[in-house]
């Protein structure tokens, strides 16, 4: 490569006249947007997994094989006591977010405390709702129905314990790290997965406690 | 801060979750205008699921709408997810998501009520299998 044939690239090789300008490349997106874009959708992809329990459920509805079916079961006041646990957690998950993005941790500690609070109360009154079906003779292995009820309700549980785990976590290593970058990627992750587990269990409580209830 | 905020600004993409907005007050505002706005509709779900005020078949429909109603509100308020252009790729993800969703309960139900219309009563079947 000559000097001349540098000294011609340099200038204007392709005569855009500036338009280049309006071509050129950020490059690769920020590590945040593409760990965001990621866990989104693995996030869509488990509200798929869901929408197949939603579907089995739907599906078993009618078949409580002479069993009781959901209007005789279902308890609505502590149906409405979970969800506030859950939108009130929900709600405290976004001041966390707030305040982790404001680098006070005490804020933050004191939320994600206060989520995890609400977290345990919810699953709580689910376990004390599955004990006293169970004790009344309506397990699981009663019928396809209370089968299907079982595994929707108790996924959505699961995930809790798992979000639950994941937010002492999350409280550990901001204590033991602090805002570090990485550590702010989780964080959006976390805020990320327990409002989807909300948004989830509004399909719940609509689809199958009171559609259950009024039909 | 000022390093994500360089980060959110400089690019033309948003992360799902991530808010334009920075400021404390107006992000404080957006979740409390979704927490009321999503106890305001749970209220209605529980309302009436449990009343007599209103005309019986339309139940499960309003219930129906209510839900969708509070998820859009969640997704909005919570998740950030707009319609802004910088949320283009997650709006397109959700989508599709969405898709996927509505083709297997909508086909799982449809199917398996045809199923359940064409197949003989069950005691006639046992009687066949003696």
């Amino acid at each position: 490569m000559t000097d001349a044939t540098l000294a011609f690239a340099g200038d204007d090789p392709h005569q855009l006249r500036g338009m280049q300008q309006s071509v050129t490349h950020d490059g690769p997106a920020p590590k945040r947007i593409v760990t965001g874009y990621g866990f989104w959708i693995f996030l869509l992809s488990d509200i798929v997994m869901f929408s197949c329990f939603f579907a089995s459920y739907a599906v078993l509805l009618g078949q409580t094989a002479g069993g009781p079916s959901g209007a005789q079961l279902f308890d609505l006041k502590s149906v409405a006591a979970e969800t506030a646990c859950l939108l009130l957690s929900s709600f405290t998950c976004g001041l966390a977010s707030i305040a982790a993005d404001m680098r006070s941790a005490r804020w933050f500690q004191t939320a994600m405390a206060a989520t995890c609070v609400l977290g345990l109360a919810f699953l709580a009154l689910e376990g004390r709702e599955f004990a006293g079906l169970v004790s009344h003779g309506a397990g699981p292995t009663r019928s396809a129905f209370l089968s299907a009820f079982f595994a929707l309700v108790g996924c959505h549980g699961m995930h809790v314990s798992a979000g639950i785990l994941w937010l002492l976590t999350m409280m550990a290593q901001v204590f033991a790290k602090g805002f570090r970058a990485d550590i702010m990627r989780r964080l959006l992750c976390f805020a990320l997965f327990w409002h989807a587990l909300d948004i989830i269990w509004v399909a719940l409580f609509s689809v199958v406690y009171l559609l259950g209830s009024a039909a | 801060m000022s390093e994500q905020l360089h980060e959110m600004h400089d690019h033309r993409d948003v992360a799902p979750g991530d808010e334009e907005e920075i400021r404390v007050g107006p992000r404080l505002l957006g979740y409390v205008v979704g927490l009321g706005l999503a106890i305001l509709l749970t209220a209605t779900s529980f309302f009436v699921a449990g009343t007599d005020l209103v005309w019986q078949p339309s139940i499960p429909v309003a219930l129906v709408v209510l839900a969708i109603a509070q998820m859009g509100v969640h997704l909005v308020f919570f998740l950030h997810i707009t319609t802004g252009a910088d949320n283009t790729n997650n709006v397109l993800a959700l989508g599709f998501g969405l898709l996927i969703v509505f083709l297997v309960i909508g086909g799982s139900l449809w199917i398996m009520d045809h199923l359940n219309h064409n197949m003989m009563p069950m005691d006639q079947l046992m009687q066949m299998q003696r």
